[in-house]
């Protein structure tokens, strides 16, 4: 076999508390980060990501407690997004028990923060996470922040480019105008990305059918992300990793 | 007792989570005493390979680790971990290493690094690490890897672009470049067979 294509899925956090609807057979209390993780690992989920959208400091510190209590209990890779401004807040994470951190915002704002980090825990804790649209960048696809609403300035590309530089483990490349529309992922995004990058690509935002995750493979990604789809059951992870390794993609089940 | 050997890098409380599953007791710790008098030692490690060296050395685990070998008593490195035991890293430059395994770390010839997510290993044969656990998968993080056999030892292969070296098992010395820690059962699995082995 090869290196498995992973499928991920992403639970929003704040205040220690999954939020935003997740409605899961079986599940005792729809917030609880650990109970989740686990029947997520359980069923089949290759890594895990709580993206911390607290509003807060206050809130923020009890996501750190939260990533203690999933990691006491969850023994596959957790990433932490959200948030993210200095090296001392992806210490705090790490220490917590989170073995990867994604950043976004902090990094366009401060494009340094990315090798500080890189520096002192590795490339492979950072995930660069781009939230991208199309636009009139000299690629067609230009960077956004505050979730899509404004526009950075930036050519994604450019900016993938820049980033992976400066040390990058992954890319998490959402779609913002794919997002939440559940007709396919940004096809074209993905393998422009792909041909100017050398680093694992993890593609996300619009994923309805099952067929959706086999065109995000082949346009080159290396793992999935996937949100309301998991939460809503319209599919579990391991039917989209039944119909892969059908298709005959490599998955882990 | 099983000792965790801090010296600044790796993700000791997820190691040693992992590591108490057994039921054996585990401590964090650089001392080294305690390190010389534990059943077996874990030597975790993530980032550059000339960092985690120089770090180590300046806790004192190079000695460490050569006395421990040198008294035949068991050590298990964990990704850099298992790297660092090697002689020779050529990662930034390269940097030489605590030299229990013979053999170089080079970078993985593969269009896309590092190595991340889920593979499997086929073990070699007389592995006790992997027993009930071959062609099983494990979760990597690394751009860099061992690539030849070491003599007179257990080696188990992985493939990426080229096979690696994922695991070996030489004496009291055994490695793996994955993560058993984040590797779920399988991974409880693999430190159960080590700790049964002290």
């Amino acid at each position: 076999m090869t290196l498995a294509k992973r499928i991920i899925p992403c639970l929003d956090v704040a205040n220690g508390r999954v939020v935003k609807g997740v409605n899961f057979q079986n599940l005792v209390d729809a917030g609880d980060p650990v109970e989740l993780a686990k029947l997520y690992g359980d069923a089949g989920a290759d890594e895990l990501t709580f993206l911390d959208i607290s509003a807060s400091v206050e809130e923020r510190s009890t996501t750190l407690e939260m990533v203690a209590r999933t990691a006491e209990q969850v023994f596959i890779p957790l990433t932490v997004g959200g948030g993210i401004r200095s090296v001392d807040d992806v210490d705090a994470l790490l220490r917590a028990g989170a073995d990867k951190v994604s950043i976004n915002t902090a990094a366009i704002n401060r494009p340094e923060l990315i090798s500080e980090i890189s520096d002192r825990f590795g490339d492979q804790v950072l995930v660069l996470s781009v939230d991208a649209r199309r636009g009139k960048t000299p690629s067609g696809f230009e960077v956004t922040t505050h979730g899509g609403r404004q526009g950075a300035g930036l050519d994604a590309l450019v900016w993938i480019e820049d980033a992976t530089a400066r040390g990058v483990g992954e890319i998490l490349l959402n779609s913002m105008d794919a997002d939440g529309t559940r007709e396919g992922f940004d096809i074209e995004m993905i393998t422009q990305v792909r041909s100017r990058t050398r680093v694992p690509l993890i593609a996300s935002g619009g994923a309805g059918k099952l067929g959706d995750f086999a065109l995000a493979l082949d346009a080159g990604a290396d793992a999935l992300l996937a949100a309301s789809v998991f939460h809503f059951g319209t599919f579990t992870i391991h039917d989209v990793k039944e119909f892969l390794n059908k298709k005959g993609y490599s998955v882990r089940l | 007792m099983i000792a965790i050997l801090d010296y600044g890098s790796g993700n000791l409380r997820s190691a040693q989570r992992a590591f108490e599953l057994t039921g054996i007791k585990t401590v964090i710790t650089s001392d080294p005493k305690l390190c010389a008098d534990s059943d077996g030692l874990v030597v975790p490690g993530v980032g550059a390979y000339g960092a985690c060296m120089k770090q180590l050395v300046d806790v004192g685990g190079k000695e460490i680790i050569l006395n421990r070998v040198a008294a035949g008593k068991p050590v298990i490195g964990i990704c850099v971990g298992l790297q660092i035991l090697f002689e020779q890293g050529r990662e930034k430059g390269g940097a030489s290493g605590v030299g229990v395994l013979p053999g170089e770390v080079s970078e993985l010839k593969s269009e896309i690094l590092p190595h991340i997510g889920w593979n499997t290993v086929s073990a070699g044969k007389g592995t006790k690490l992997f027993e009930g656990l071959d062609g099983a998968s494990f979760y990597f993080v690394h751009s860099y890897a061992v690539k030849k056999a070491v003599p007179d030892a257990v080696n188990s292969w992985t493939e990426y672009g080229e096979e690696f070296l994922s695991a070996v098992e030489r004496g009291p010395v055994s490695a793996v470049q994955f993560h058993p820690e984040k590797s779920g059962a399988n991974g409880a699995r693999l430190i159960s067979n080590w700790a049964k082995s002290l």
